[in-house]
């Protein structure tokens, strides 16, 4: 009965998809560059946040508009919302993402002291919150986010971890200490998008049930 | 606390069963909206609240309307009734006389003759009805001439002329232009906190913006009844929810 705007909701669904595709892409691209030390890579990423800013202006715009001329209630009204809040969330992803380009383009130029071991593990699992919490919201599938939810442990036991052995290689090695601070943000970038990612899958519960799963982690 | 209790109510049209096994409260100095399908029965549902269907030949009905706890298809006067039980209709429909003779015609037939006692309750039902501004100074106006919110307003200062405890409207904004409507759904807000009013409504924005509960019918049954800000963000019925999504109906 509502064909216009069932079609409007599934464009919305899908642009939502490919916005969240772009971010999760930005994290692998910059999980490479960090790994490879490529600043082409990271330039990139800082480059390609343009696109994931106007894909969430773009989406805004529409959510406003349906609300607008078609007066969503219930589920469709918990969908759109649910919507307007995602995006923001992904978009601040793409932030880190970028952010994370940036402390790569002088890094990048040092020998790192240490392999790397747990920052792409780190990124590893942000990716798979990102990717979880949109599978869920495509497939309403309530248990997938809160598993989403519950991952984002991992995330953070990962930065306590970065964090603990980056202050004992400073202790051992006072020249190390410029390199550990860009490192360090660089974890506490991804340990942000854990934190977004959950949010993105707290949205997802709303849009399904109307209630907000545990509480909302503190925004940017 | 409840106005109006509905027990076990089934209402006929001679073989047709309008109504089935409707249980519920309606609360006082609340808006509870009736919403649902045309056919659902939420028009015959508010008729039955003053005993306006026995005017309806061949329509018969089973079950209990308690109003403050007494059986209104009990032993009880009509008129009273329906003086305690006012009603509002969807097309405005003032009588063919002056504002004031309106307003004035209920509280008259129940005998009140005193001018100054009349006059006082014509004020202040045109006030109750946020209409006695732009006609106090021309009561003696017939009251056909004014526009279609200007005459319902005019109705709705009619039926508080009696001082009814509870105010029935069957769309009544329905027949009207945006502005009127939004002035006649302030009317209502501020009405709650003396009366107890249902509003039976095909407008789901007005039902969300007005009510505080709302009852969903779906032929002759209700399917759902619970606060409106619940009702319309998680209804529990996949029903309700296919209709206020616009899916059926």
């Amino acid at each position: 009965m509502r064909s216009r705007f069932d079609k409007e909701l599934d464009l919305l669904n899908n642009e939502l998809i490919e916005m969240a595709s772009l971010v999760e892409k930005s994290i692998e691209n910059v999980t490479q560059a960090l790994i490879h030390k490529d600043v082409e890579l990271a330039k990139e990423v800082i480059e390609a946040d343009k696109e994931i800013d106007n894909m969430e202006n773009n989406i805004e715009a529409r959510c406003l508009r349906l609300i607008l001329q078609q007066h969503p209630v219930a589920r469709d009204l918990r969908l759109i919302s649910s919507i307007l809040k995602m995006i923001t969330d992904l978009e601040r992803i793409g932030d880190q993402a970028q952010d994370i380009g940036e402390i790569l383009l002088t890094l990048s130029k040092q020998n790192f002291k240490r392999d790397l071991i747990y920052l792409p593990k780190m990124a590893e699992a942000t990716i798979k919150m990102v990717k979880e919490s949109i599978d869920a919201f495509v497939n309403s599938d309530i248990e997938l986010a809160n598993q989403v939810i519950e991952y984002d442990d991992v995330v953070d036991n990962l930065f306590v971890t970065i964090k603990d052995e980056l202050i004992t290689l400073i202790r051992e090695d006072v020249d190390f200490g410029e390199q550990s601070i860009d490192l360090l943000m660089i974890a506490k970038y991804f340990e942000r998008i854990g934190d977004h990612a959950q949010n993105i899958a707290e949205w997802v519960v709303f849009s399904i049930t109307g209630e907000h799963a545990g509480e909302r982690k503190i925004q940017d | 606390m409840d106005k109006i209790k509905i027990e076990n109510l089934n209402l006929y049209y001679n073989d047709f069963q309008a109504l089935k096994n409707i249980n519920m409260s309606i609360q006082q100095n609340k808006i509870t909206a009736f919403i649902g399908p045309s056919g659902c029965g939420k028009s015959t549902l508010l008729k039955t609240l003053n005993r306006m269907n026995d005017l309806v030949e061949g329509c018969r009905i089973t079950g209990k309307v308690l109003l403050d706890n007494e059986d209104i298809y009990g032993n009880i006067d009509v008129n009273m009734l329906r003086k305690r039980v006012g009603m509002v209709f969807q097309k405005p429909n003032p009588f063919p006389m002056s504002i004031y003779d309106n307003v004035a015609y209920g509280p008259r037939s129940h005998g009140i003759r005193s001018k100054r006692k009349l006059d006082e309750i014509v004020e202040r039902s045109l006030r109750l009805g946020a209409i006695w501004d732009e006609v106090k100074d021309n009561l003696n106006k017939n009251a056909l001439q004014l526009s279609g919110g200007q005459q319902q307003r005019i109705c709705i200062a009619r039926a508080l002329a009696v001082n009814p405890e509870v105010l029935l409207m069957d769309e009544p904004t329905s027949a009207l232009d945006p502005i009127s409507t939004l002035k006649i759904e302030e009317v209502i807000q501020t009405l709650k906190k003396d009366y107890t009013i249902v509003i039976v409504t095909h407008n789901m924005q007005q039902a969300t913006r007005v009510s505080d509960k709302t009852a969903f019918f779906l032929l002759g049954e209700l399917i759902e009844y619970e606060d409106t800000e619940i009702l319309f963000s998680t209804p529990k019925d996949q029903r309700t929810e296919d209709y206020i999504t616009g899916r059926f109906g």
